[in-house]
């Protein structure tokens, strides 16, 4: 027998939602044991920061310029390489339950896989070759719309909690800024909803089930991904008095004083001011209709307990799955990788959501690796080194005892920074293209050195030339862009230098984006 | 507005590929929708998720090779115009494009892809045919 993998992602998740990462408010403790049995790292950044991209390079292992899903809505390529299939090969059986989200979810034609199979009813497209080389796929996104069994489940069970989420679209079927719960903050609503019903119960249940399929002699590889604390903020109302709202501290990274936190967008690229003044809306990754200057310090308090409370009930469904595994006898040959595809502002900066802003706010990600104890690897390390999702699927590989596929494109993730300094991990790179009926905007990255160079490539509002420099060490909320101070105009040179001789070569044409998410 | 437009290029005659795409009726057979009816200058259309358009055929020009239709009685959608073209390019080449204007502007985006797929097996069906 060998190691068995149980790959938890959440969506939309801070750095310091964990406890384990100096997060305060949510009880993580779960999460938390697998970081003090593991190896947890301090600077693990995405290579996008919006879904369907970063998805599709924890499954490529390719950075996005490779893959081709440069926004939501692009669909990753029914024949792009997947670990998945690899594991599969390799003897594992493979499953993915929760939000995939390769593919689009708008999708009236029903082209789609994910959609297919979750308006079919079937967990699996071809057994023979399944879909991305998982075995079975039960799906789920935010709530209760859409064709994913999730939705499914819900309509088919308790029809009467549908219309308990947030309606995720509204009646111009534009990303819905509508507010809710005491602060009317947008996309926050009290969903009636029982715990047991919601997504995140729903997503440990069915990963219980998939388990127990298994003889107890099989390898197995399950891609656990919860939808949240990914907006809309509508966990079970039953749930909120776990984070009351008007106790919370602002977060470190809201700015309080308005004519201050507008200084200091001003001082960034010029997108940043005309997102939050409401002037320049340039993907789907935040309601169109919201104007973030707009935003509250009531409604940020309240946004962070509601997703303090999904983070939560995260945890406790991990406690619950891994409770289950340990029943099975496999605890001592499991390991267990957590992360997030994204983060997301929480109040950063007085904004919410997420889109073309490379900060820690949506770069710095939870990640953990906690190794299969029979494995006998160095556990309780922090690494500060930078490192990418980029590197899961390599990682993935190592611990199923297959050589690294060559379509990889980064080593696998070190055990500490010794071991990232010999596998290459200097530095981690992020990509963001939006474009959209006009509006254009296209971002290069670096994280090296604790240091987070942006470039600008020509735009609606940037051009090549223009961009943003932050010292991670002496200004971690990244205040002040260092981009044209002439006592650090070497590094950042440098820095680029580097961005430009590491990044792989943009497969061109993009391809085409075929839904809005 | 969501505007978008997408193409092909394919070796075939531009008369020859006209008759097929230029024909409403037979929209079902290379656009990936489950059925298609007409009536007059009526269309009604059925997508896979079970969604059902009805259709203001507007322009039917043979001669421009130009077909031009609208969503209508459609409490979603505000405006929409999708026009498909056929030019010729030489005798045995032609440039097909289909084009939709659409508000609200995300449902522009779903039906460009649509129209990806269909465009991609009309070159699969016409490509080398004289």
């Amino acid at each position: 027998m060998g190691r068995k993998i149980l790959f938890i992602t959440t969506d939309q998740q801070r750095y310091d939602a964990l406890g384990c990462n100096g997060g305060t408010i949510a009880r993580t403790p779960n999460i938390d044991a697998l970081s003090s049995a593991g190896i947890t790292f301090d600077r693990a950044h995405p290579q996008n920061v919006v879904c369907m991209p970063s998805r599709s390079t924890m499954i490529t292992g390719q950075h996005v310029s490779t893959h081709g899903v440069w926004m939501n809505g692009v669909p990753l390529p029914q024949d792009a390489p997947s670990i998945a299939s690899d594991l599969r090969g390799a003897g594992y059986a493979t499953a993915l339950i929760g939000k995939a989200h390769f593919e689009p979810l708008l999708d009236p034609f029903l082209r789609f896989t994910e959609n297919q199979i979750g308006n079919q009813r079937k967990t699996t497209d071809n057994p023979n070759d399944p879909h991305r080389g998982f075995d079975h796929m039960e799906l789920s996104t935010h709530g209760a719309v859409g064709q994913l069994h999730y939705s499914q489940w819900i309509r088919d069970n308790h029809p009467e909690a549908a219309g308990g989420f947030y309606s995720v679209l509204d009646n111009e079927l534009q990303v819905n800024a509508e507010g809710g719960g005491d602060s009317n903050a947008p996309q926050l609503k009290v969903n009636p909803i029982p715990t047991e019903w919601y997504h995140t119960h729903w997503v440990a249940q069915q990963t219980i089930k998939w388990l127990n399929s298994l003889p107890a002699d099989k390898d197995w590889f399950c891609w656990m991904s919860f939808p949240d604390p990914h907006h809309p903020w509508d966990p079970p109302a039953s749930e909120l008095h776990r984070v009351p709202w008007r106790e919370l501290d602002l977060p470190a990274g809201y700015i309080e004083d308005k004519s201050k936190r507008e200084q200091i967008i001003d001082d960034k690229l010029r997108h940043w001011r005309g997102w939050y003044d409401g002037s320049f809306v340039s993907n789907y990754e935040a309601p169109a209709k919201w104007v973030p200057s707009t935003l509250t310090a009531d409604q940020v308090r309240e946004v962070n307990a509601f997703t303090h409370v999904e983070n939560e009930l995260i945890d406790d469904a991990i406690g619950t799955v891994l409770r289950a595994i340990d029943t099975r006898g496999w605890a001592n040959d499991l390991d267990v990788l957590y992360t997030t595809d994204h983060g997301e502002f929480q109040g950063d900066f007085g904004l919410l959501f997420k889109g073309p802003y490379h900060v820690d706010s949506l770069m710095r990600l939870p990640l953990i690796w906690r190794p299969a104890p029979s494995s006998n690897t160095k556990i309780s390390t922090r690494v500060s080194a930078p490192v990418g999702l980029v590197s899961l699927a390599a990682t993935f590989a190592h611990i199923a005892g297959i050589e690294r596929p060559s379509y990889t494109e980064a080593a696998r993730l070190p055990i500490d920074d010794a071991e990232a300094v010999s596998l290459g991990h200097e530095r981690v790179l992020t990509e963001w293209d939006s474009v959209l009926f006009g509006k254009i905007v296209h971002l290069r990255t670096i994280c090296r050195g604790n240091w987070v160079c942006t470039a600008a490539l020509d735009g609606t509002m940037s051009k090549f030339g223009e961009g943003e420099l932050y010292d991670l060490v002496n200004d971690p909320l990244q205040h002040v862009n260092r981009w044209s101070d002439d006592s650090v105009r070497a590094l950042r040179d440098d820095l680029l230098s580097d961005l430009w001789a590491n990044l792989p070569a943009q497969v061109l044409p993009l391809r085409n984006m075929d839904a809005p998410v | 507005m969501g505007t978008v437009r997408r193409h092909a290029f394919i070796e075939c005659n531009a008369e020859k590929v006209w008759a097929f795409v230029g024909a409403p009726e037979r929209l079902h057979d290379w656009f990936p929708i489950t059925a298609c009816r007409v009536e007059g200058q009526k269309r009604w259309i059925t997508l896979a998720a079970g969604i059902v358009f009805e259709e203001d055929i507007i322009t039917l020009d043979h001669d421009l090779r130009r077909f031009q239709y609208k969503i209508v009685n459609n409490s979603l959608i505000k405006f929409h115009l999708g026009t498909l073209d056929v030019i010729p390019d030489g005798d045995n080449r032609c440039l097909v494009t289909y084009s939709t204007d659409m508000d609200p502007e995300v449902l522009a985006l779903p039906i460009a892809g649509a129209a990806s797929v269909g465009l991609a097996k009309v070159k699969q069906m016409f490509d080398g045919q004289k």
